[in-house]
């Protein structure tokens, strides 16, 4: 029975229908680029931890690198930076967002599922361009100095890391529990970081492991980054064809694994 | 033009003529000849449990169905069906004439949804989250309006996880009727709420269907059901165990209830062999007596004359048809549920 005012007759007439694509996307993009940003450990994941190690690694000789010591670091902290991104902070994001009843409801509305990822893949790949910025900034002002002609590669390299890590992390965060995913998430970061090819050269490490750890998407995008930016020439078919085969297993198995809850 | 009839007992019923000469709302300008929701014989498996096991359901458009149940009872499992979220082991769904899962894509956009709990990123503002969901719509309903009008103003930059229950419940809401659709499911919609937010949510009920849109919720709160709804099901273990309108179900039989109070500890024994047949008394709690059976003019009359003859003074008499609450738990017993 009606007793109040507050909602006139009409009010909940229906007019169903779907919003437009480019206007789901776009707000679609922009909320979860900004979630990302306004997230503080997201933000040190992505941003202030590669800044460090950007500066640290060049001006402290800690690891053994070629000099200038700023064009080696860069490239492995760029792809130090598109792992963070993709994989560990997309995968934690997914595994609460889930947690959290985000998909479902998302689900529930007129999104489609296709733009449901298509939202997320820009909004990492936002969120990586502002990394690629404020890092390439700080590296110039530390005296980097990139083969231009390899510039062109280098983007190819990011985008195809940034996929396989995407995939790699919707993978992880789409299937097992929030604290689960956190814990995992974390863990391989800091493992790829150290033994998967990103700080320590791949010939620095030991001939057995070497052979491994190229296989390992974290070791293809840093070493494929290092040949673009310092030599400036193309990185070659392996690194590329492993980006691309982590990209379609971990994408293939993702899209049968992810649930929604 | 709107004809608004007041029919006693019943609530309000719009309708909408056939002639839509002044381009105010015709429901039936969207609406085909199927029902808004149709389940029959509806099994859903978890591995070896039966969650829901063949039910049926017909909700028509424009009316409010509660399924009603205790926790545990299959309530969420069939909504769940209804909106696509699980396929069902046996049985045929229809919403709005269409299969749930594979005309997932046509129904979406005319079916709001209010799952139970959760629903927004954890750190979403509320406002960021209610324009996200209106963006997917055609012609959302103003989000700022609808925030306000839920009481959410205060909130609308808070993030998410730092909403109240109550508040997160509103906001969820919001997010199932931003898109005006002809159709809502709402899982406990006032699960968490004080009784303000209650009342509201009621109200919104309320106009929902008075605007011709179709509600389907769950409830295990008996006023809300017989407030709300058209037509109650109660389901329990994943079986319908009575259903019809608040006022059928309460009156289904003769069964009236006379209670009243007295001094604690009255031997009923004498009272019940004055009593016609069928009637039973008790003491509920001390000092409160509750006779039940055909409640007739007769037997008030034996039970306050019983009174009198034994100088005792009957207060609070009163005569009562069941509640939905007693209904309830006659059908679906009285232990607690986990």
């Amino acid at each position: 029975m009606r007793t109040q005012t507050r909602f006139p007759t009409g009010t909940f007439r229906p007019e169903p229908g779907r919003g437009r694509l480019l206007g789901m996307l776009a707000t679609h993009t922009r909320t979860e680029a900004t979630l990302t940003l306004r997230n503080g450990e997201q933000v040190l994941l992505t941003l202030l931890i590669p800044l460090a190690l950007l500066v640290g690694l060049s001006v402290l000789k800690v690891v053994p690198l070629p000099e200038p010591r700023v064009d080696s670091v860069t490239p492995r902290v760029l792809a130090l930076a598109v792992m963070s991104t993709t994989f560990t902070g997309q995968a934690i994001a997914l595994g609460f967002d889930r947690r959290y009843g985000v998909l479902r409801r998302l689900a529930a509305t007129a999104l489609p599922r296709w733009l449901l990822v298509a939202g997320r893949v820009l909004a990492n790949l936002l969120v990586v361009a502002i990394q690629l910025v404020v890092l390439g900034v700080v590296a110039a002002a530390l005296g980097w100095s990139p083969a231009a002609s390899g510039l062109g590669w280098a983007l190819v390299f990011v985008v195809l890391g940034g996929l396989a890590f995407g995939a790699l992390g919707v993978l992880l965060g789409g299937a097992l529990r929030a604290e689960v995913v956190l814990a995992l998430a974390n863990t391989v970061w800091f493992v790829l970081l150290l033994a998967g090819g990103i700080v320590v050269p791949l010939s620095a490490l030991p001939d057995g492991l070497a052979e491994v750890v190229r296989l390992l998407p974290s070791s293809a995008l840093a070493e494929g980054l290092r040949t673009a930016l310092v030599e400036g020439t193309f990185p070659g078919w392996e690194p590329l064809a492993v980006l691309v085969g982590w990209t379609a297993v971990a994408g293939l198995l993702a899209t049968r694994t992810t649930r929604l809850t | 033009m709107i004809t608004l009839t007041i029919d006693a007992g019943e609530g309000a019923h719009v309708r909408h003529p056939a002639g839509d000469d002044i381009g105010l709302p015709v429901v039936s300008r969207n609406a085909d000849h199927h029902p808004a929701v149709e389940v029959s014989g509806l099994v859903k498996r978890y591995g070896s449990t039966t969650a829901v096991d063949a039910v049926d359901l017909r909700l028509p458009r424009g009316r409010v169905l509660a399924l009603l149940g205790p926790n545990g009872a299959g309530k969420t499992t069939t909504v769940e069906v209804c909106e696509g979220f699980l396929r069902p082991d046996a049985g045929r769904v229809r919403v709005l004439g269409l299969d749930p899962v594979a005309d997932v894509e046509r129904l979406r956009p005319r079916v709001g949804v209010m799952p139970q709990g959760g629903g927004a990123y954890p750190g979403v503002r509320a406002d960021e989250m209610l324009r996200l969901v209106a963006a997917c719509a055609a012609h959302p309903l103003d989000p700022d309006w609808l925030l306000a009008t839920l009481g959410l103003d205060a909130v609308r930059r808070t993030p998410f996880k730092r909403l109240s229950g109550g508040q997160q419940q509103r906001l969820s809401l919001a997010c199932a009727l931003v898109g005006r659709p002809e159709l809502v499911f709402l899982d406990e919609p006032t699960a968490g709420m004080d009784p303000q937010a209650r009342r509201l949510v009621w109200e919104v009920v309320a106009a929902l269907r008075a605007d011709g849109v179709s509600v389907l919720l769950t409830t295990h709160l008996m006023d809300e059901a017989e407030t709300l709804a058209d037509h109650v099901v109660i389901i329990d273990r994943g079986r319908v165990v009575a259903e019809g309108s608040p006022e059928a179900l309460t009156s289904e039989t003769a069964d009236r209830q006379l209670r009243f109070r007295a001094r604690p500890g009255l031997d009923l024994h004498l009272l019940l062999t004055a009593l016609p047949e069928g009637c039973h008394a008790i003491e509920t709690t001390p000092g409160s007596y509750l006779v039940t059976g055909t409640i007739d003019p007769q037997v008030v009359s034996t039970v306050t004359s019983w009174c009198a003859q034994h100088g005792v003074l009957a207060s609070e008499l009163q005569v009562a048809r069941r509640s939905l609450e007693d209904v309830f738990l006659e059908l679906t017993g009285r232990e607690l549920r986990p």
